[in-house]
Formats: C-alpha cells, structure tokens, sequence
C-alpha cells in the first residue's frame, strides 16, 4: 500500500507552492480581475511555461518532461490554490490530453511540443446551450472539412490559437482540431462570474476542422477528455478549497466579537470543521483518481467521478463559508473572498456540473456491480 | 502511488492468510447478541489466546508485554485479513485498545505484570469507567468521590455508558479525590475488580432493544492505594492517554453499504417507475458513495504513512462523524423508499433482511459514542485547525464550586 504522493512529487508540489507564492501572488489575479481586456496574465503564463509545467504530463517524445499526471496532480492542487488567472487547465487538462487520448501520431508530433513549449494556447469546446452535455446539444456540423455552428461558452476562446471542437459529421458526433487564427472563425468575448478565467462564444462559418478521434466517437472521447480533466481539476479545486479554510480560520482567530475571537464560538468551529471534513473526503477521492488517471486504470470514469463530485462540494462548501465567516467584510470587492467563491463556480461548471457527473457516477456503479 | 502491497507487506499478509485459513474454528459465536452466553465468550477468549499465541494479538505490543513487537501496518494488515473470516466476537477491544495501554504507559511494574499479559491472551477483559451521568461530552466533571482511608480508598458514585461492565473482569475507574481544587487537577485513576463487593453492574436497555452497555454503581468500595494507576491528582493526565486511543478504535461503523442502497431501489417502484432510475435518490448514492469511498481511501492514506514509518496526519479524525451521519441518511432514505412499509422491523419481513431498519436504530448511538458530533467537530476545529478554545466557566473554579445545575 502506497496511497499518498512520493518525496519526489511532495518536493514538486513545494518548489510549486514557492514559485506561485513569488510569481502569483492576489495582486495578479486582481490585475486580471480589474482590467477588462486582459484575459490572463502573460507575464505568469509565461513564467509557467519557462518552468516545464505544461509538459509535465507530456512525453519527452513530444517535447515535454515526460514526468506522468501525479506530478500534474501536485502542480494542479498549487494552481487552484493561488487561483493563477491563465489558460492553464483549457490548455493542459483538456486538449493536450484530447491530442494524448485521440491524436493521430502526426497530429501529436505537430501540437504537443507547440503545447509544452507555450507556444499554443487550446480551448475545448462542447456545449452550445444551457444544460448538460448531450448529444442532442452537438448542433455545429461539418462538412467536406468546414465546420459551421456556435459553442458557447468556451473557456479561453477568447484567446486560444487551436480549439477541439466536438460536432456533428453525417449525423454522427465527432472531435475535430480547429486551428482559430484561420477564415470563417468569430470570437465575442463573454461577461462571466468569474472575469478571472475569459470565456467566448465561437461561432464558426466554414472554418477548416480537421477530424480527431474516429467518426461517431465524439460524445465517447469529449468523455473521455472530461474524466481526465476533471481529476486534474479536482486537485485545482481541492487546492482552492484548503486556501479558502485557511482564510477563514486566519480570520476567526483574529477577528473579535463580544470580548473574544469569533473562532472561539462553536458556530464558527462546526463551519470550519465540515469545511475540512469535505476538503479531505474530496483529497482522498481525488488521490484514488489520480491513481486511476497516472496508471490507465479501467476504473477511471468512477474514480474521475468520484473526484469530481467530492471536489466540487468541496470547494463550494469552503468558498460560500469563507465569505460568511467574514461577515459584512466578505461581502466587499477589496476582500479576497469573493475570487475563491467566484473560481469554485468556475471550476465547478467548466467540466460539466456536479448534478450530471452523480448520474454518470452511478451509472457506472450500476456498471461495476453488474459485471 | 501505489495501491499494491509492497513485497514485505504480501508476505506478510500472504502468511497471516493462510494462518487465517488453518485457526479459524469452524463454528464463529455471534459478535453482538451473544457475549453473555458463557459458550459464546469461551469461543471469544480461545480465538484471543490463539491469535496471541501465533504472534496475532496485540501485534505493536512488546513480546515481553505478550505481543507481538510487531509493526502498526501488520496491524492493520492482519486486521483487514481477519474481517474477510467469520471469527468470534471481540470483547477485549475496548481493554486492549485503551485500558491495558493506560496501564502499561503510567501504571506501576507490580501491575503490569498481573495484567498485561492475561489481557492480551483474553484471559481477563476490562472496561472503561469514565463517563457519568453529569459527565458526557464533559467527561471532567466526574463526581464519583475517592476518600482515602489509611492505605485504602472509599469509592462512591456512579459510572454510565459503561460497554461490557457485565462481563468485565477489570475496570479502569476516573474518580475525583479532591473537589477543594479545579476540575482537572482533583481527578485519580485506578484500577478495580469489577466483581468486588461494593460494584453493582444495572445493564442499560438501549432503544434499539440491545444492552451492550451498563450503569455501574459503587457503594463504599474499598480499594487499595497501590490500585492507583499514576499519580493522586493527574487522574486527567492519565485519563488522555487513555482517550487517545478510543477515538481511533471506533471507526466508521459498518452498517449497509451504497450497493445496499442501490440493490434495495432496484426492487421497489416509484410514482416515477423503479426507485432506482429516481433522479433524487441517484443523486443520494452518489453522496454516498464519495462519503464512504472517501473514508476508505483516507484509511488507506493513514495506512500508508504507517507502512513508510511516519506519523499520519489528522485526517483520520474525521471517519465517526462522516460515518454515523451517513448511516443515519442512508436508512432514512430507505425508510421512505420502502413507505408504509418501511415500519415492519421483522427481519423476516423487511428488505434485505431488516438492513437499514437496524441501521436506523443504531446510528443515534454511533453519532453519540466515543465522542458526539459536536465534541468531535470541536476536536477538529481545535486540535487540527488550532482554534482557541471555547470559554470555560469551570476551569479556575474550585470543582465544589462549579455551577452544576441540579
């Protein structure tokens, strides 16, 4: 038994922890926050591509550092906790690992080291409405390799450069590359809950697509790429959710109320100790996925949704208290809470909501039993 | 990350297996019901002293203590190897888990020579005499009184909540010995006979039907001095080391599981069609199934920093709490899945045996043992986030001072 991150990966997760207290401090995320043209910030997407980040899970055939997702796992759990405002997970979670699952050899040869280098932003984009993501959603279509449609929202498809796009191709749904500097591609920046992470609606008027993944495969392998990311996000989440605990028990020790420190009172005791009660419920599930996302394992799909489901709560549950313990104060712009209350939406829906994925996890306990 | 044994562990688990296979008797008592059966506890104490005997009881205790000396993830490895069997019932946990280790750690030679051993073989069982009737949560406030009289001891008082008084050979017994002083400092420990005149064991008729613990009164109960277990007045001290180990012995509490839950909704029908295909229960099992596997999986991390000889983390600490709740949830919701009739408790009648009606009435018991959902949240909330206490009004009062109330 060895169910815990090795020294190795534990020294990862700290020189990360140290590099994002000096490179992504709030200032960064409120610079974000604060400039409505800036969708990121360069200078830190930058940085984190000078440390190999990027390539962390891709292999060193493909110019990245060939380490494997538990090394992701750790630098994931860092990135959620400074909420680093960058198209790190659109890029990383979801389409490096759509080259990885679905890629031609020449496809992954072409973007995987543009992706490792930090050359090539990626958004991924499914859904088209209101809803969870069915097949009856896929409405884009594309024929004789031009896609037209809308997807809407797509996280960072404001500013990506290559898009994985899930459509309709005789009927049938299928993922398609579309590189988005090319003709017949229209990006409107969205208003969203979250102005920390851009988002866009894309509409595409026979832009060139370029199939990934076989024809009628595209709802099987858009799950696939979600199962994958949603493990990473959990640790984003989970990142986020232990940051959000220490704001507050920061806060209840020094704040005063009737003679003594609010975090003497039970109220505020219970709070905060079902806000570490659900963060590490959801660190256990999300260590058992990212043991089934490191080794391949055929239990992913559960695990991943295990992961997801625990994260999700628990980084809500962690956000929404955070804010209340700090009362009247919670409720300002100046104070931080309101960042993490807005990510734990963020990284709570971009992947698909909590509701769908307790479906698709007993679904696939009814699978599990059965067999 | 690995979920394999590494090879010392597989051979290790490879051999207690297979000791397993060739010790455990053919016909296993019944753990719950049947301990006052004096067949059942012979059953009890022969698989006790066979496992001692082969180096499997107390496994991280010293040989010379009757142990093992072995490692805590032979421990824990031997124990999940053990639950796979259907073996006799375990009367001696609450003695070996928290009595007998109080006294190997602060008791006197003399008596960790009488008693360490025959309790690790189940020879003698103990019980544990803290929590009183003013006493729970605040389990400080005990007020059975200890007056010395020469070189012995007066006892009177009463203890409640006591798990296995009836068939205790030995109880380790918290009584205040000054009441001129706070509460923590007037506080002694001893050990006593529990079948000595002066003890008289009342089992408790608990609402679930069962009596699996006691009131025990004590009516001038003469008691040596070299009873004592530490020093006269550290009876709080002594009394955490104790405890320290009581809320790791009780874990997350069994009962049905989500494939329980989800087999009982295969079969029954809603105004929706099968319970099964419900939105709102599927929703529920999901809940569940991250509880419970999230509990597993944080045993497995605790199992893991035990296997690479480190002290784990306190995330064990939150195990009783998730469990009783979500047994408690999980048979409500069955309840109201099976409707009107969901009230037949008959075993023969109700679902699946009567699962989830004998799960909602133990759950009020295991959200209360061993520590409350409150007491426990508070733990949490102080000793692993580091929360400052809440004010005490009792604690630079002279005990005969405290406001009691009644």
């Amino acid at each position: 038994m060895d169910f815990d991150f090795s020294d190795d990966q534990k020294f990862l997760k700290n020189e990360a922890r140290k590099f994002l207290d000096g490179r992504s401090p709030v200032s960064v995320v409120r610079g974000v926050l604060n400039d409505e043209t800036k969708a990121y910030d360069a200078g830190l997407w930058k940085a984190i591509g000078e440390q190999g980040w990027l390539g962390a899970a891709i292999p060193e055939a493909h110019g990245g550092l060939g380490l494997g997702h538990l090394e992701l796992c750790v630098i994931a759990e860092e990135l959620g906790r400074c909420l680093a405002p960058t198209p790190f997970s659109s890029t990383v979670y979801f389409v490096a690992e759509a080259l990885m699952l679905a890629g031609s050899d020449a496809q992954k040869a072409k973007w995987l080291p543009k992706i490792a280098a930090g050359d090539v932003i990626g958004c991924f984009a499914t859904v088209e409405r209101p809803g969870t993501l069915t097949d009856a959603q896929v409405q884009a279509r594309v024929e004789g390799g031009k896609l037209t449609g809308v997807k809407v929202p797509v996280t960072d498809g404001d500013v990506a450069d290559l898009a994985v796009v899930l459509a309709r191709e005789g009927g049938k749904t299928r993922l398609f590359l579309v590189e988005l500097a090319g003709a017949g591609v229209t990006r409107e920046v969205l208003q969203t809950l979250d102005p920390t992470r851009s988002a866009a609606r894309l509409t595409f008027n026979g832009a060139a697509a370029e199939p990934l993944g076989d024809a009628g495969e595209g709802l099987a392998l858009a799950q696939g790429v979600l199962d994958r990311a949603a493990v990473l996000l959990a640790f984003e989440q989970i990142g986020g959710a232990d940051r959000a605990l220490e704001m507050a028990k920061d806060y209840a020790m020094n704040r005063y109320a009737f003679g003594r420190p609010i975090g003497s009172y039970q109220a505020i005791k219970h709070k905060l100790a079902d806000m570490y009660i659900k963060t590490e419920l959801a660190r256990s599930n999300a260590y058992y996925g990212a043991w089934a996302l490191s080794t391949g394992a055929a239990e992913l799909p559960l695990a991943a949704a295990a992961a997801r489901v625990a994260a999700c709560d628990a980084f809500w549950y962690a956000a929404k208290e955070n804010l209340q313990t700090h009362g009247g104060m919670g409720y300002t712009w100046e104070v931080d809470c309101h960042l993490y209350y807005r990510r734990a939406q963020q990284l709570g829906l971009v992947a698909g909501g909590a509701k769908a994925w307790k479906e698709r996890l007993v679904s696939q306990l009814e699978r599990r039993n059965a067999a | 990350m690995d979920f394999n044994d590494t090879p010392e562990e597989a051979a290790y688990r490879a051999t207690a297996r297979a000791w397993l296979k060739a010790n455990v008797p053919a016909a296993a008592g019944k753990p719950d019901s049947g301990l006052e059966d004096p067949s059942n506890m012979g059953a009890c104490k022969a698989w006790q002293a066979r496992k001692a005997d082969a180096g499997y009881a107390c496994i991280t205790w010293p040989k010379e203590w009757g142990g093992a000396g072995g490692a805590s993830w032979q421990s824990v490895i031997f124990g999940q190897e053990e639950a796979g069997f259907d073996v006799p019932g375990n009367p001696f946990s609450i003695g070996l888990g928290m009595c007998v280790p109080t006294v190997m750690t602060v008791g006197n030679e003399a008596d960790k020579l009488r008693f360490v051993r025959p309790a690790a073989r189940g020879d003698e069982i103990w019980c544990q005499l803290f929590s009183e009737p003013a006493g729970g949560s605040d389990v400080a406030a005990v007020r059975t009184r200890a007056i010395r009289d020469g070189d012995d001891w007066v006892i009177n008082g009463q203890k409640v909540w006591t798990s296995g008084a009836h068939y205790s050979d030995f109880g380790l017994l918290l009584v205040r010995t000054d009441i001129d002083v706070p509460k923590h400092k007037g506080m002694t420990m001893f050990w006593i006979d529990m079948k000595a005149k002066g003890v008289e064991v009342r089992p408790i008729h608990q609402m679930s039907g069962a009596s699996n613990f006691n009131e025990v009164y004590f009516t001038d109960l003469r008691i040596k001095d070299s009873q004592r277990v530490g020093e006269v007045g550290d009876g709080w001290k002594t009394s955490l080391v104790t405890l320290m180990n009581e809320r790791l012995s009780i874990g997350g509490g069994g009962g049905p599981s989500h494939k329980l839950a989800l087999k009982l909704a295969q079969d029954i029908a809603t105004l929706a069609g099968p319970a099964a295909r419900d939105a709102g229960l599927r929703e529920k099992i999901a809940d569940w199934f991250v509880q419970s596997e999230g509990l597993k999986y944080t045993r497995y991390r605790t199992l893991t920093a035990l296997s690479r000889g480190q002290t784990p983390g306190p995330e064990s600490s939150i195990g009783k709490v998730v469990g009783a709740n979500l047994m408690q949830d999980m048979a409500n919701t069955a309840m109201e899945l099976e409707d009107q009739f969901g009230i037949i408790s008959d075993p023969d009648m109700a679902p699946l045996a009567g699962a989830f009606q004998t799960a909602l009435m133990g759950a009020p018991g295991l959200r209360i043992a061993g520590g409350t959902d409150e007491i426990l949240r508070n733990i949490i909330a102080e000793r692993v986030l580091g929360l400052p206490q809440d004010v005490r009004l009792d604690k630079n009062v002279a005990f005969k001072d405290v406001p009691t109330g009644r």
